[in-house]
């Protein structure tokens, strides 16, 4: 009994919990409909076209198609730990820099090519660089102006996409070349975003481990005033923080447009804004700010994908996805909640006064 | 139940996690009598407090109260009110922007036959309120025209209307001049006189003796005795309260002071100001010298220490430490310089709440080390432990959140996020605010300790007595600039009421 309760208590156990849900939901599902009972984690491979052996399973597109989400949490929680607010413009950066990456690899006005116009680092280089200075230029809005992070995000929130757009000269640009597409595709058996995600988090990880990032970003986010005079530069830890997300938002961007070859500047990163900060409260964070938890919000990104997967293979369209999307969402954020956690508590509490006596 | 007896709690216990908050507690109340519930920082009164009131759940003991059968536990606060226990905090929960008389029925208004609030009857209600409890005071007027105190006494008619057998009173003279805590102690008495039992919790020693007949100490979550204040002086109660002898306060500073006239200087400050807190000053420390800056609330005397510590920005004038010209512009240059400020406002700039003890205390060296070269976590632990044994740090564990920990303890914390810097010059705004007598003790202790150590400091503190005993000089302030300085023989408290007051002979 203690043991349960001490499981239940930690901070990871609702993030946890929430996905275990969904994926039990999917085993039902399998039961009921008479597919092979754990269909859902089975994992196979599959030989493509062009020859290639790959992995193959629901658990494997889950992982696949959440990493971009995945990324974008990452700068997302320390966005919100330290300055309260949310970075709203990372779908369009994402946006800006697919498209910046295919404009500069196809040459302006080029729609469609099969050779690259310069070196695909220069490509790449260029469209995480300039995500990043949308990660400074919001930062120096809420850092510096202190301007709402909502409004200061918002900016880019509507120009990033439209700036994006102008670059590809309102075209959907084509870059054909495999190398190019890697990144969207299979190292080896495994699909390439699947590791790129892997890599983000990884390496966010170990900062967090040896180094004071964690201590410098949640002390402004807890207490700003007091961390100043400790001596910290608030400013510029916000600065940094959202300097992250933008390099978050451009590697993710990256790897969206590698997917589909092509800078479809008015899709890659549509409303993906609103999946990170769902994966940032699905984790358990508090989105006003403070101590964070990454573990749950790349645990929350990947749970937002399960659903949208589940949801398919229940058969369910894709323009309906949203609506079951939202009761599922409105479920887990239930149960994360104060007051329905306080009232599970005293449930129980009872039921054990009940036994003693 | 003895017919006299308001109130009585028998053998409460309540354990927080890793702390026995309550052991075993007994308290009685009498009808009609005004009782001081004392005891340190962390020694249980507001758990107790809480337990009464419904806030805690305590988990042994009874509590039974005159008028209702068998043993009462009550649900929440709202709850312990409908069994007449009213208690009234040290900020005024009232709504402003109300009127008296809307403030006082809140929640219960006279309704009219149509369902609507009966405002003729509410005032006239209110007005006869005012008059029974002898306040003067227009009941149609909007709440804040009225001072603080009378703010807290119309908080207390509130509560006393609700026909309170027992009326808890929590630290409710903190924010009140000496005239308008002699109202109050008026309407405490009159309120005494008409048979409500009284519970005061204060930091005071001299209101206790001031108002009350009887006094309960606590001392780490247990009864040291119930007593009537004739069988407890002020001596006794100290030292019934800390559990050992009261120190001779006053021979704390070490006899025949080293002559620091020409110790070298530390913080040489020429003409700086801030626009708007502080005119231009200076100011000369010397190694191993306590400074005192004294002058009344809003003087300058923290705003000064902030400008030398670049927590404001200074618009002129040059500030040399330690000999050397330096260029103070975030309080991280001033930490580099050896530097440390303590602030006056604890909540609001000193604690990172949701961080633990651990991660409070060493929150600024990790700032002076840097992002890159975190802490290793050994150091961090032995660190905090060294610092938690040293200062006597009361919390459950070293990763317990500092914001569970009580107001003294935290302060505590905070020092020693400074003292773990090593700094060579330490700037204590208000260290002992809000804090028990021992503690206060141990802090102007440490204080003398550090300065012989050779350290400087700034000691700020609204109390002339314990800047007495721990300052070698003082600089006076008056409305934003400073005044003067005394040392010496004017360091008596006339000696400083004079120079505060304006008109020492040498400005």
């Amino acid at each position: 009994m203690n043991k349960i309760k001490k499981i239940t208590k930690m901070q990871l156990f609702l993030p946890i919990f929430s996905m275990l849900l969904v994926m039990l939901v999917n085993v039902i599902y399998d039961l009921v409909s008479g597919n092979a009972p754990f269909g859902f984690f089975s994992i196979s491979t599959q030989v493509t076209s062009s020859g290639n052996t790959i992995l193959y399973g629901r658990l494997i597109d889950i992982l696949n198609r959440g990493s971009e989400v995945a990324i974008l949490a990452i700068g997302m929680t320390l966005v919100v730990s330290a300055s309260a607010g949310t970075d709203i413009s990372v779908g369009s950066v994402m946006s800006l820099s697919g498209g910046m990456c295919c404009m500069l690899l196809a040459g302006y006005g080029v729609t469609n090519v099969s050779e690259y116009a310069r070196p695909l680092w220069v490509g790449i280089g260029a469209g995480i660089l300039v995500a990043v200075v949308c990660g400074l230029f919001n930062g120096f809005l809420v850092a510096y102006l202190n301007i709402q992070p909502m409004v200061a995000t918002l900016i880019l929130w509507s120009a990033g996409r439209a700036i994006g757009l102008l670059l590809c000269n309102s075209a959907i640009v084509y870059v054909r070349v495999p190398s190019f597409q890697f990144f969207g595709s299979y190292v080896g058996f495994l699909p390439t975003p699947i590791l790129i995600a892997a890599i983000c988090v990884l390496i966010m990880a170990l900062l967090l481990k040896f180094t004071a990032l964690g201590t410098f970003v949640q002390s402004v986010g807890i207490n700003k005033k007091a961390a100043r005079i400790s001596g910290f530069n608030s400013a510029k830890i916000i600065l940094m923080c959202y300097a992250i997300c933008g390099l978050c938002a451009g590697i993710a961007g990256i790897t969206a447009t590698s997917r589909i070859y092509s800078a479809d500047t008015n899709n890659i990163g549509l409303n993906m804004e609103l999946d990170a900060i769902l994966a940032v409260a699905l984790g358990g964070n508090s989105l006003g700010g403070g101590k964070f938890n990454l573990a749950g919000s790349i645990i929350g990104a990947y749970t937002i994908q399960a659903i949208t997967t589940t949801l398919y293979a229940l058969g369910v369209s894709s323009a309906q996805a949203p609506v079951f999307k939202a009761i599922v969402v409105i479920l887990i954020v239930v149960i994360q909640a104060e007051p329905v956690r306080e009232y599970f508590k005293k449930l129980s509490a009872k039921k054990a006064a009940a036994k003693e006596a | 139940m003895d017919s006299n007896i308001a109130l009585t709690m028998r053998g409460i216990c309540m354990t927080f996690p890793g702390v026995k908050a309550l052991d075993n507690v007994d308290f009685t109340l009498k009808k009609g009598e005004i009782r001081a519930l004392m005891g340190e920082n962390g020694a249980g009164k507001s758990t107790l407090i809480k337990c009464l009131t419904g806030v805690n759940k305590f988990e042994a003991g009874e509590i039974h109260v005159d008028g209702i059968e068998g043993p009462i536990v009550n649900k929440d606060t709202m709850d312990a009110q409908h069994k007449g226990i009213s208690t009234v905090y040290q900020e005024v929960n009232l709504c402003p922007n109300l009127s008296v008389a809307e403030n006082l029925y809140i929640g219960r208004e006279p309704l009219t036959k149509l369902g609507t609030v009966n405002r003729r009857k509410m005032n006239q209600m209110a007005a006869q309120l005012m008059k029974d409890l002898d306040l003067d005071i227009e009941v149609t007027k909007n709440l804040e025209e009225y001072s603080l105190a009378l703010q807290q006494m119309i908080a207390i008619a509130r509560a006393v209307d609700m026909e309170s057998k027992v009326l808890i009173l929590d630290e409710p003279t903190s924010s009140l001049d000496d005239n308008e805590v002699e109202k109050l102690f008026g309407m405490m008495k009159r309120l005494r006189d008409q048979g409500v039992g009284i519970i005061f919790v204060t930091h005071f020693l001299e209101q206790v003796y001031a108002v009350c007949d009887g006094i309960t100490v606590l001392r780490n979550g247990t009864l040291v005795g119930e007593y009537t204040v004739e069988e407890l002086p002020r001596v006794k109660l100290v030292a019934a309260m800390m559990g050992k002898d009261f120190d001779d306060l006053a021979s704390i500073k070490p006899e025949g002071t080293m002559d620091l006239e020409h110790a070298p200087l530390e913080i040489e400050a020429k003409g700086l100001s801030h626009s708007g807190t502080i005119k231009p000053f200076d100011l000369e420390i010397h190694k191993g010298e306590v400074v005192g800056l004294t002058g009344l609330l809003g003087s300058g005397r923290s705003e000064l220490a902030r400008v030398i510590y670049g927590a404001d920005r200074a618009q002129s004038g040059t500030l040399k430490v330690g000999g050397k010209e330096a260029k103070v512009k975030s309080p991280i240059d001033a930490m580099n310089l050896g530097m440390g400020l303590l602030p006056d406002d604890r909540k609001a700039e000193g604690i990172i709440g949701d961080l633990s003890v651990r991660e409070n205390i060493i929150l600024a060296m990790q700032a002076k080390a840097g992002i890159f070269k975190k802490i290793p976590m050994a150091k961090q632990i032995e660190i905090a432990d060294k610092y938690i044994e040293m200062l006597q740090i009361k919390t459950a564990s070293r990763e317990t959140l500092i914001k569970r920990l009580s107001g003294g303890n935290q302060q505590k914390v905070i020092l020693a996020r400074w003292l773990a810097t090593n700094p060579d010059f330490l700037i204590l705004d208000e260290p002992t605010r809000g804090i028990d007598i021992g503690t206060k003790t141990e802090i102007q202790k440490l204080v003398i300790k550090l300065a012989q150590e050779g350290k400087s400091l700034i000691f700020i503190s609204s109390e002339i007595e314990e800047m007495l005993r721990t300052c070698n000089r003082m600089a006076v302030l008056r409305d934003g600039a400073k005044v003067g300085e005394i040392g010496g023989d004017e360091m008596t408290q006339e000696g400083v009421m004079h120079a505060i007051a304006g008109g020492a002979a040498h400005e």
